[in-house]
C-alpha cells in the first residue's frame, strides 16, 4: 500500500504546482488584460450604524501581481516538492486566485462583499450540519452516505409539520424524523450487519422516493400543506452593528447559529467528555472498548440517531430555513458534499465547519457571479462546487486519517 | 480472592472448545496454563473474563457461583485479562486508555483527565513500571505498551489478571524484567494465570501448572517436580521430537545480494536503515529481532511490494531493485505473506483459486485471455495431496480450513513450482506443532535442494533450529550475525542484541 | 468502505443453499416490499379498493399483453447494461454510484457520433454511434477511477460529484451549435439519424411496440461479462481485488490498473445503456433523459447478486415494476414514485438477508451456525 502512497504523494505535489502554474497563466493571458477600471467592493450598506468606506482595487494590476505570485508558488511546489507544505501552499494560492477572479469579474462594477460572504454562511449550513452528521457517525466507525436522504427528510417533515402546526413543531418533527433514519441505519447496519454503503443508498432512495411520492400524490392537490412559515433572522443587539462581521454572523436565522453552536457541542462531547471518549474508543479498537464493557451497539446506535438529529436539523433549513416549500430532490446532493466536508475538516466538528464555510463560500460565489454577469456559462459556475468536492477527496488538499474501524461492522465474539 | 472455574464446557456450533474444565485460582499463585495454538486456552480465558458465557457449568468466586453478562462484569468482580493481542485505542494517550469503561468525570459529564493521569502515575511507580500517562500508544514500543495493559488491569483494581501469552513479544531480555513484574504483582497478593505454549517460561515463573489439550484438563502438577520431556509430551498428545532434520550445510554462489538497503515505513519513517547482507544458495538465512524492527519492511521490499528508497537488491546477478512483484515471482523467489489471513490467502476464493493466485496468469494456467480452470482444479488437487493440506474438495472455500491447513495452503503454491530462493514471514505463527514440522521440513528440504532462504520470525527458537545463518535486526539495522555451523550461539547473546544492547 | 460481494460471499460461506440465497430471500423481498408500498398508500390516504387497482394495473401494465411485455423488456435493457457494469464493479471491491452520469455521457456521445455518421450506412453509423457510447461512459467512469488509484479518493464521492457534474454538462452541451436542434432555443439535441438508430423489432405486430435491438446487445454484454468475470484473466484480478486487495497485491497483481480498469469497462456499460436509450427509445437526447436508470442500476446489481444471469432477472424484474408502474399511474391514479419506494425496499431486504429471516423465519432452515455463535 505505501508504495502507492508514496508515489501518489509526490504526484499530488506535482499535480498541486501544475494547477498553480495553470491557474497564474490563465490569470495574466485571459483575464488581466480583460479586467479594465476599478474593481469596488461595498462592505457595508449607508444605512448602517458605523458605514465604512468601499474597498477599491485597481482590476489589471491586481490580478498580474496575483498570477506572478501563483506561478511563483506553482514552479517552487512542482520543483522543489515540500511535501509537509504543499497543500497550504496549494489552499493559500487556491484562496488569491480565487481573490483574483473575484476582481476580474467585478472589475468596473462594483459587488457586495458583505452580502456575499453573509450567504457564504447560509449556504455553508447544510453542508456543515451534514459533515457534522458524518463527524458523529463516522467517530463511531459507521459511514453515513444516507446524509443526503436524511436532509431530504428534515427538509420534507418540516415543510409538511410547519404547514399544519407552525415552524417550531416543524423544526422538532424534523430532528426527530431525521433521527428516526439515523436509527434505522444503525439497525441495518449495526443489527442486521448490512454493508453500510448499501444501507446508506438505500435510505438515500428511499427518502427519495417516499417524499416525491407524497409530494405528487399529496401536496399537488392540498397545497396548504406544503406551505410553511419561515424562520425569519433574528438580530444580536450591538454585536450585529460591528460593520462587516456583524451582518455576516450575528444576523443570521436560527439555523446557522444552530450549526455554529452544534459544532462547538459536538467538539465538547467528543473531545472532553466520558461518553465522547467512548465513542472515539468504538470507532478506533472496538474490540478493546468491549472488553472494558463498554456497549459498541449501543454506542453506535445512540450516535448514529443523534447524528440523523443533527442531519434532520440541516434538512430543515431547505424548508423552514429558507424558502417555506418543499421540492423534490430539493437537497441537491449537499449531503454528500456534507461528507466531503468531514474528510476535508479530519473528521472534526470545526474542521467540518470551516470545510464547510469553504463549499458555502463556492455556492454563493457562482451564485453572486451569475448577477454580476461574467461571460462563463452559468452552469459550470453550477459545478464549482462539485467540482471543489473532487478536489477535496482526492487529498490535493489536505489528507487525514479516518477512524481505524470506519465502515467495518463490529461482530462480537 | 480465590476463582474456580467448575466443569466449563464451551461449544461453537458443533465445535467444542472446551469440556469439562476444572481450575482453582489462588491469591498470590502463579497459575501456568500450558497448551498448544488451538488447545482452548484463550476460549477457556475468555470465558473468565466475561467474553463467553459457557454451555455448561459455573464460575465460583470465594465459595459464590457468578454468572457474567459480560466483560464488565467479570471486571467489577475483580477478573482482568491482558489479550495477546493488545486491547488498546492506538490513538489515545496512555491515560485515556487506562481509565476507558470507568472514567473519572467531572460536571456534564467533563472528563478529569488530571485524576487518570495522577493515578496512572501512581500504579505506575508502585509495582516499577515506568509508564509516562500522556504518551500516544501507538508511539510505544510493544513492551511498554503492555506494561498499559497491566495498569488497565490494576487501575481496575482486579485481584485476578490473566495473561494470555504475554511473552510472546518480548526479548529474552524483556521477559526477565516482565517476571519480575509479575513477581511483583503476586507479593502483592494478585492472583496470576499465565496462559503460554512456552515450556521453559511456564517451569520459571509457575507456581503451579495446569496442561490443556483439546480443550480438556490433562495434567496439574508442581513445576518443582515435573521435567520438560514429560510437559511437552503431555501438552501434544505423544512423544515430541525438538530437532529439525538437516543435511549439513553446504553453501553455493551468493544468490542474493542486498547493498546499502533503505526501505520507509507506510509514514514515512526509516523501517529499514541501509542494511547490506548476502544470502547463498542452499543457506538459510533468520532474521531475529521483536516485532516491528524493520523486519516486515525488508520481506516487502524483497517481494518488490514497497519501494526502495536507496540501495539495491541483486538476484543472481541481476539488478532487481525495481522489479515488480510478478517479475520477482518468475525469476523463482517465492514470498510466503507474514499474515496469511490478510495477505496470503482470499477467504472466500476456493482452494483452487487460492493455489494459482500468483500464477494463473501464465501457461499452463492461460493461454490468451482466459484461464483453463480444468487444468487448474487437477494440478490444484495434485499439490494439496503433496503438501498434506487437508480440505474436503479443492472447490472449498479457504476460509474453512483450519490455520494449520491454510497455511499449508500457503506454503505449497509457493514452494510447488521451480524456486530459486524463498522468503517466508513467521511462516509458522499461531500453528499447531504438527504443521509446524510439517512446514519446517518443507523449507529445509528447499534448502537442501538449493534454494537460498530467508526467514522472519519472531520465535527465537525457530531461528534457531532453522538458521545456517542468524542476522539480529534493531532499528531498522543489522546489529549482529551469529554462523552457529562455526561457534555455538548463545541464546543470552542473540537477546541482547534483539533489544539493542549490542549497538 | 464497500466489500459488496461480502454478503453473498458470507452466505456462501455459512452454507446457505443456493435456492434460499437466490430464489426465496429474493422472493420475499419482493413480496415484503409490495406489502409496506400498500401500507405507504393506506398512509396517504389511498382506498383499499384503489390499492387492489392498482396491483392489478402493475401486473397487466408489466406482463398483461404483448404491449406489455415489449415495454417491460424495454425498460429493462439499460437497467440489464448499467446493472452488468456496477456488478463487474462490485466485484471488484468498487462502488461505483456514477452510472448515472456515465449513462448521460455515453447517451450524449451515442447521439452526436449518431449524427455525425449519418451519411454512412448503417453497418458503420449504428456501431460507431454504440462504440462512441462506450467510449465515453469508459473515459468518465476512467475519471473516478483514476482519482482513486493515483490518490485515494473514494469512489463514492467522486462518482456522485461527477453525476451532479454530468447534468450540468448535459444542460450546457444541448445549447451549444454542435449538437442542439436547428432551429430551437431549448437544450435539446439533433434527432438521430435513421442509419444510426437500434431497428425496432416488433412493429410488424404493431407499430408502437417499442422493443428494439437492444435486446441483443444486452444479451451479448451478459454472456461477455459472464466471460469476463468468470472464465477470463482479468475477472480473477477484479475479483481478486474486490475480496482481498491485499493479497491480491502480494500475489503480483497490479491495483491501479485493477481499479481503472473496472472503473472503465463499468463506464463502458453504463455508456452503452445510455446509447441504448438515445439510439433505440429516445432518438435524441434531451435534459435528464436519463431519468435515473443509474441508481435504479444500482439496486438490479445488489439484487442480481452482482452476478451477470442474475442482473439479468434482476432488470427484467425492475422493467416490469416500471411498465407497471406507468399503467398503474393511468389506471389507479398512484404516483409511479411509488415504485421508487418498492425498489428500495427490495434494495435493503436483498442486502440484509438477517432482516428478511428476521420477518419471515418459517421460510428458512434454521441456521446450524447461530448457536453459540454470539
Amino acid at each position: 500500500m505505501s508504495v502507492l502512497l508514496d508515489k501518489a504523494r509526490q504526484r499530488q505535489t506535482r499535480i498541486s504546482g501544475a494547477i498553480l502554474i495553470g491557474l497564474g497563466v490563465l490569470l495574466a493571458v485571459f483575464m488581466a488584460p480583460d479586467a479594465t477600471g476599478v474593481a469596488t467592493f461595498r462592505l457595508s450598506r449607508p444605512t448602517d450604524v458605523w458605514p465604512v468606506p468601499n474597498l477599491v482595487v485597481p482590476g489589471g494590476p491586481f490580478i498580474y501581481v496575483i498570477s506572478a505570485l501563483l506561478a511563483f508558488l506553482g514552479v517552487r511546489l512542482f520543483l522543489r516538492g515540500g511535501a509537509k507544505w504543499a497543500s497550504m501552499i496549494l489552499g493559500i494560492g487556491l484562496a488569491i486566485a480565487v481573490a483574483a477572479f473575484l476582481v476580474w469579474a467585478t472589475a468596473g462594477k462594483s459587488f457586495s462583499l458583505t452580502g456575499m460572504l453573509q450567504a457564504t454562511l447560509v449556504r455553508a449550513v447544510p453542508i456543515a450540519l451534514g459533515g457534522l452528521a458524518g463527524v458523529l457517525s463516522e467517530r463511531v466507525a459507521v459511514v453515513n452516505i444516507g446524509i443526503e436522504g436524511m436532509l431530504l427528510a428534515g427538509a420534507f417533515t418540516g415543510a409538511l409539520v410547519g404547514s399544519l402546526a407552525g415552524g417550531i413543531a416543524g423544526l422538532v418533527a424534523a430532528v426527530a424524523v431525521g433521527g428516526m433514519f439515523g436509527f434505522i441505519l444503525a439497525a441495518l447496519v449495526v443489527t442486521y450487519r448490512m454493508d453500510q454503503i448499501i444501507a446508506g443508498v438505500f435510505i438515500n432512495l428511499f427518502v427519495l422516493g417516499l417524499t416525491s411520492y407524497i409530494s405528487s400524490q399529496v401536496f399537488q392537490e392540498y397545497r396548504a400543506l406544503n406551505n410553511a412559515p419561515v424562520f425569519r433572522t433574528i438580530k444580536i443587539p450591538l454585536l450585529s452593528d460591528v460593520p462587516v462581521i456583524g451582518p455576516v454572523f450575528f444576523n443570521q436565522n436560527i439555523f446557522v447559529y444552530g450549526a455554529f453552536i452544534l459544532a462547538g457541542l459536538a467538539t465538547y462531547y467528543l473531545f472532553h467528555t466520558r461518553h465522547g471518549l467512548r465513542a472515539r474508543a468504538v470507532g478506533e479498537q472496538p474490540r478493546a472498548a468491549d472488553t472494558l464493557g463498554i456497549n459498541v451497539y449501543r454506542t453506535r446506535y445512540v450516535n448514529v440517531t443523534v447524528a440523523g438529529m443533527v442531519a434532520g436539523f440541516g434538512g430543515a433549513w431547505f424548508t423552514l430555513g429558507s424558502v417555506g416549500r418543499f421540492d423534490e430532490g430539493m437537497t441537491g446532493g449537499r449531503g454528500f458534499i456534507g461528507l466531503a466536508a468531514m474528510i476535508f475538516g479530519r473528521w472534526h466538528p470545526v474542521g467540518a465547519l470551516l470545510a464547510a464555510l469553504v463549499f458555502g463560500f463556492a455556492d454563493s460565489l457562482q451564485q453572486k457571479l451569475a448577477l454580476l454577469g461574467t461571460p462563463i456559462p452559468s452552469e459550470f459556475l453550477a459545478m464549482a462546487p462539485y467540482v471543489a468536492t473532487i478536489v477535496v477527496v482526492a487529498g490535493v488538499v489536505g489528507r487525514a486519517r479516518a477512524p481505524a474501524a470506519d465502515g467495518k461492522p463490529y461482530v462480537k465474539e | 480472592m480465590r476463582v474456580e472455574l467448575r466443569n466449563i464446557t464451551k461449544r461453537f456450533g458443533p465445535v467444542v472448545a472446551n469440556k469439562g474444565v476444572n481450575l482453582t485460582i489462588e491469591p498470590g499463585q502463579v497459575l501456568g496454563l500450558l497448551g498448544e495454538n488451538g488447545a482452548g486456552k484463550s476460549t477457556l480465558m475468555n470465558v473468565l473474563c466475561g467474553l463467553y458465557s459457557p454451555n455448561e457449568g459455573e464460575i465460583q468466586i470465594d465459595g459464590q457461583s457468578v454468572r457474567f453478562a459480560g466483560p464488565g462484569e467479570a471486571i467489577r468482580a475483580g477478573i482482568g485479562m491482558v489479550h495477546q493481542h493488545f486491547m488498546l485505542v492506538p490513538v489515545f494517550t496512555v491515560a485515556e486508555n487506562v481509565i476507558l469503561g470507568i472514567e473519572p468525570v467531572g460536571r456534564f459529564d467533563h472528563l478529569d483527565l488530571t485524576t487518570a493521569r495522577s493515578e496512572v502515575s501512581r500504579l505506575s511507580a508502585e509495582y516499577g513500571l515506568a509508564v509516562d500517562p500522556d504518551a500516544i500508544i501507538e508511539t510505544l514500543p510493544v513492551g511498554i505498551q503492555q506494561r498499559v495493559e497491566i495498569i488497565k488491569v490494576l487501575f481496575r483494581e482486579a485481584d485476578v489478571l490473566i495473561l494470555d501469552e504475554p511473552t510472546a513479544v518480548l526479548t529474552p531480555q524483556e521477559v526477565d524484567e516482565f517476571f519480575q513484574i509479575v513477581r511483583s504483582l503476586c507479593e502483592a497478593g494478585k492472583a496470576i494465570v499465565f496462559i503460554t505454549h512456552k515450556l521453559n517460561e511456564i517451569l520459571d515463573i509457575s507456581d503451579r501448572i495446569a496442561v490443556i489439550r483439546r480443550g480438556e484438563i490433562v495434567g496439574t502438577g508442581d513445576p518443582k517436580k515435573l521435567a520438560r520431556p514429560d510437559l511437552a509430551e503431555m501438552m501434544v498428545g505423544h512423544p515430541v521430537d525438538f530437532d529439525v532434520a538437516r543435511a549439513p550445510f553446504v553453501p553455493g554462489d551468493v544468490i542474493l545480494g542486498i547493498q546499502d538497503l533503505t526501505v520507509l515505513r507506510d509514514d514515512g519513517a526509516v523501517a529499514v536503515d541501509d542494511i547490506s547482507f548476502q544470502v547463498r544458495s542452499g543457506e538459510v538465512v533468520g532474521i531475529a529481532g521483536v516485532q516491528g524492527n524493520g523486519q516486515s519492511a525488508l520481506i516487502e521490499a524483497l517481494a518488490g511490494l514497497r519501494r526502495v528508497v536507496s540501495g539495491q537488491v541483486r538476484f543472481d546477478g541481476t539488478d532487481i531493485t525495481q522489479a515488480s512483484p510478478r517479475e520477482r515471482h518468475r525469476l523463482g523467489i517465492a514470498h510466503i505473506p507474514e499474515d496469511r489471513q490478510r495477505a496470503g490467502l482470499i477467504g472466500t476464493f476456493t482452494v483452487a483459486e487460492n493455489m494459482v493466485l500468483d500464477s494463473y496468469y501464465a501457461p499452463p494456467y492461460s493461454a490468451g485471455t482466459s484461464i483453463d480452470w480444468g487444468r487448474v482444479h487437477t494440478d490444484a488437487a495434485a499439490v494439496a495431496e503433496q503438501y498434506d493440506v487437508r480440505t474436503p474438495s479443492v472447490h472449498t472455500s479457504a476460509a474453512h480450513l483450519s490455520g494449520g491447513n491454510q497455511q499449508k495452503l500457503v506454503v505449497a503454491r509457493e514452494l510447488s513450482r521451480d524456486t530459486r530462493f524463498v522468503i517466508a514471514g513467521q511462516p509458522t505463527r499461531g500453528l499447531d506443532v504438527g504443521s509446524i514440522a510439517f512446514i519446517h521440513e518443507r523449507l529445509m528440504a528447499a534448502r537442501d535442494e538449493g534454494d537460498g532462504l530467508l526467514i522472519v520470525s519472531s520465535e527465537l527458537d525457530e531461528i534457531m533450529a532453522l538458521s545456517d545463518r542468524i542476522l539480529v535486526m534493531f532499528k531498522g539495522r543489522i546489529v549482529a550475525e551469529y554462523a552457529p555451523h562455526d561457534a555455538p550461539v548463545d541464546k543470552g547473546d542473540i537477546g541482547l542484541a534483539m533489544a539493542g544492547a549490542r549497538v | 468502505m464497500s466489500d459488496m460481494t461480502d454478503h453473498a460471499t458470507k452466505g456462501r460461506l455459512l452454507g446457505r443453499s443456493k435456492v434460499e440465497d437466490l430464489v426465496i430471500v429474493p422472493l420475499f423481498a419482493l413480496v415484503a416490499a409490495l406489502i409496506l408500498g400498500a401500507v405507504v398508500m393506506v398512509a396517504t390516504g389511498v382506498d383499499l379498493a384503489t390499492i387492489g387497482r392498482s396491483y392489478v394495473a402493475l401486473l397487466q401494465g408489466s406482463v398483461g399483453s404483448v404491449n406489455a411485455i415489449s415495454e417491460t423488456l424495454t425498460a429493462a435493457l439499460p437497467l440489464v447494461l448499467a446493472g452488468l457494469g456496477l456488478a463487474l464493479g462490485f466485484r471488484a471491491g468498487l462502488f461505483n454510484i456514477g452510472a448515472e452520469g456515465q449513462v448521460v455521457m455515453g447517451g450524449l456521445a451515442a447521439v452526436v457520433a449518431g449524427v455525425a455518421l449519418g451519411d454512412l450506412p448503417a453497418v458503420i453509423a449504428l456501431p460507431g454511434a454504440i462504440l462512441a457510447g462506450a467510449v465515453t461512459g469508459a473515459f468518465y467512469a476512467g475519471i473516478a477511477g483514476w482519482l482513486r488509484a493515483a490518490t485515494g479518493a473514494h469512489e463514492v464521492i467522486s462518482t456522485i460529484m461527477l453525476n451532479l457534474i454530468s447534468y450540468r454538462l448535459l444542460d450546457y452541451l444541448l445549447r451549444t451549435p454542435l449538437i442542439q436542434k436547428e432551429g430551437r432555443a431549448d437544450p435539446i439535441s439533433k434527432s438521430v439519424p435513421e442509419v444510426a438508430e437500434l431497428p425496432r423489432l416488433l412493429t410488424f405486430l404493431d407499430p408502437n411496440l417499442r422493443l428494439h435491438a437492444g435486446i441483443f446487445l444486452t444479451l451479448a454484454m451478459v454472456a461477455l461479462a459472464y466471460w469476463l468475470l468468470f472464465r477470463s484473466k482479468l475477472g480473477f484480478e477484479f475479483r481478486a481485488s474486490g475480496e482481498n486487495a491485499v493479497a491480491a497485491r502480494f500475489a503480483g497483481m497490479n491495483a491501479s490498473l485493477t481499479i481503472v480498469l473496472a472503473m472503465a469497462i463499468a463506464g463502458a456499460l453504463a455508456g452503452i445503456a445510455g446509447a441504448n436509450q438515445t439510439l433505440g427509445v429516445l432518438g435524441r437526447a434531451t435534459p435528464g433523459f436519463s431519468a435515473g436508470i443509474g441508481f435504479d442500476a444500482i439496486a438490479v446489481a445488489l439484487l442480481g447478486r452482482s452476478h451477470p444471469v442474475g442482473v439479468l432477472f434482476a432488470g427484467v424484474l425492475f422493467g416490469a415494476l416500471e411498465a407497471g408502474g406507468r399503467q398503474m399511474q393511468v389506471d389507479a391514479g398512484v404516483s409511479i414514485d411509488l415504485i421508487g419506494i418498492i425498489q428500495s425496499l427490495i434494495i435493503v431486504f436483498i442486502a440484509a438477508p438477517l432482516l428478511v429471516k428476521a420477518l419471515f423465519p418459517w421460510g428458512f432452515r434454521r441456521d446450524q451456525t447461530k448457536e453459540g455463535g454470539s
